[in-house]
Parts: C-alpha cells; sequence; structure tokens
C-alpha cells in the first residue's frame, strides 16, 4: 500500500520534499493553514500571529513536552487560495538558519486533494542536522516514557 | 587519530552514491569497480575506504581478490532516519484531515 505521506530527502540536496493527499477538498485543506484556531489543533502550537498575505508575518509558539516553549516564525512571500503558499521558516533562538517553503494545494477530485511540501535549507549538513531532530528526540521521549512508567507505579 | 565518519556525509558525494548502486546488484572488487568511472584508481580507492569505514559497504576476501559488497543493515538505517520525521509530518496531516472533516459535518 502506498503511504498517505511520503518524504523524499535525495542524498547530496539540500531540501526535503514531502507529499501528501488528502480526503477532502483542496478549500478544507487550504483552510487548515490560514485560520488560526484550525492550525493550533493540528499542528499542536499556539498561533501569535498568522497574516495570511503577501509580506505578511507569522509566529507560534510551542510547547514541549518538557515545558519549554519555542517560537517559529516566516514572512509570506506569495499566497494564491487553494493554490500555493510561498514562505520562509525560522526556529527563533537556534542555530538553525532560516528555511524556505514551497506549499503547494492541488484538487485531485472534489473530495480529495494533495498537498507538496518543498522545504530548501541552506545546506546539506543543515538538512541532514534538521532531517535527524526527531530521531534524536524519539529516542529522547522514548526515554522520557520510560522513566514515566518506573516512576509512577500506576503510570500506563 | 581516526575520523568518525558520518553516513550522511558518506552519501553526499555523487561517485560514492553511484559506487553503492553498482554493487548493489553483485559484490566486485575494487578494480572492477573503478572500470566504471573516469577516475583515477587511487580516488576510487579513497571512496571505497571511506564507504567502508563508515560500514555501508563489506569487504570479503575471496582467494587472492577483496569483493565489496552493500550492507543491507547499515543502508537500512539511512532510510530509518527518516522515518522519525515522516512520520511527525504524516501525524500532523492525519490531525489535520480528521479536525477538517469534522468541520466539514459541522456547516
Amino acid at each position: 500500500m502506498e503511504r498517505k505521506t511520503q518524504v523524499h530527502a535525495e542524498a547530496g540536496k539540500q531540501e526535503i520534499l514531502i507529499t501528501r493527499t488528502f480526503e477532502l477538498p483542496v478549500e478544507l485543506l487550504f483552510k487548515a493553514y490560514i485560520e488560526p484556531e484550525i492550525v493550533e489543533q493540528w499542528m499542536n502550537t499556539k498561533v501569535l500571529k498568522l497574516e495570511n498575505k503577501r509580506q505578511g508575518g507569522y509566529q507560534f509558539e510551542t510547547t514541549d513536552p518538557m515545558g519549554n516553549k519555542h517560537l517559529f516564525s516566516g514572512v509570506v512571500h506569495e499566497l494564491v487560495p487553494n493554490h500555493k503558499i510561498t514562505r520562509t521558516f525560522e526556529m527563533e533562538n537556534t542555530p538553525f538558519p532560516v528555511q524556505l517553503e514551497f506549499l503547494e494545494f492541488e484538487a485531485l477530485t472534489e473530495q480529495t486533494s494533495k498537498l507538496q511540501m518543498q522545504m530548501v535549507f541552506k545546506s546539506v549538513t543543515v538538512r541532514d542536522q534538521l532531517l535527524k531532530m526527531p530521531f534524536a528526540q524519539g529516542i529522547n521521549m522514548a526515554h522520557n516514557r520510560l522513566e514515566k512508567i518506573f516512576t509512577e507505579p500506576n503510570g500506563n | 587519530m581516526l575520523l568518525r565518519r558520518d553516513v550522511f556525509q558518506a552519501i553526499a558525494d555523487p561517485t560514492r552514491r553511484a559506487i553503492l548502486l553498482l554493487v548493489a546488484s553483485q559484490a566486485m572488487t575494487a578494480g572492477a569497480i573503478a572500470s566504471n568511472f573516469d577516475s583515477a584508481r587511487p580516488t576510487v580507492s579513497k571512496h571505497l575506504q571511506i564507504l567502508t569505514e563508515c560500514e555501508l559497504l563489506n569487504q570479503e576476501q575471496q582467494g587472492r581478490e577483496i569483493y565489496y559488497q552493500l550492507n543491507p543493515q547499515k543502508m537500512k538505517e539511512i532510510a530509518d532516519f527518516i522515518e522519525p520525521f515522516r512520520m511527525l509530518w504524516d501525524d500532523r496531516f492525519n490531525k489535520l484531515e480528521s479536525i477538517m472533516k469534522s468541520h466539514q459535518l459541522k456547516k
């Protein structure tokens, strides 16, 4: 079976390509990107600012499981409803350089749609570091979960 | 000091990726591998050394010849690196999909 979310990270290239098909009309898929309350739900973040227009800015504040707050922000360069968003993305207060994101929305049928997200990085090294982050975090989280199970007698 | 090589660094080079593709189908000697490239033999040897150091290639002695073959376990590790990243986005998108489905019903 083909996976709904696919990630292509060709070796030696400074980009990541994410594609996903949705059982949603493209209008609804796009809406999930521009309505702050909806973004907050699926991105699991607080939306401090979301200006859906050229040269508009956005800023999210995400609290990690340890209670630390992280800020993410960027500027919109292009926004064509139901078609595309081009924007920068930056993790504030980290050594990671800003990245460029091209989001392309496409209607497949009346009830299905596709999203392609192209992330472009400053260098191959930066891309590979970012790619490995969830891997490292995954190990961390598994560790924390284990810790919880062993310290809380009734933990599950 | 022994240089600890990064697998990602190893596969970042186009020649090294070509070598991995070559030996994916069959084990080959250094000479046979080098004959596929315009690069000088020592250059290819250097690439083979790097790929062996980070365990993407295994060496096997057969008589007087050393054969290089792909280490599928290590190749899988590279794919596994990407998997947590994929799952992170898959989770987010699954959430988006279910939220928007109920959003659709509410209207």
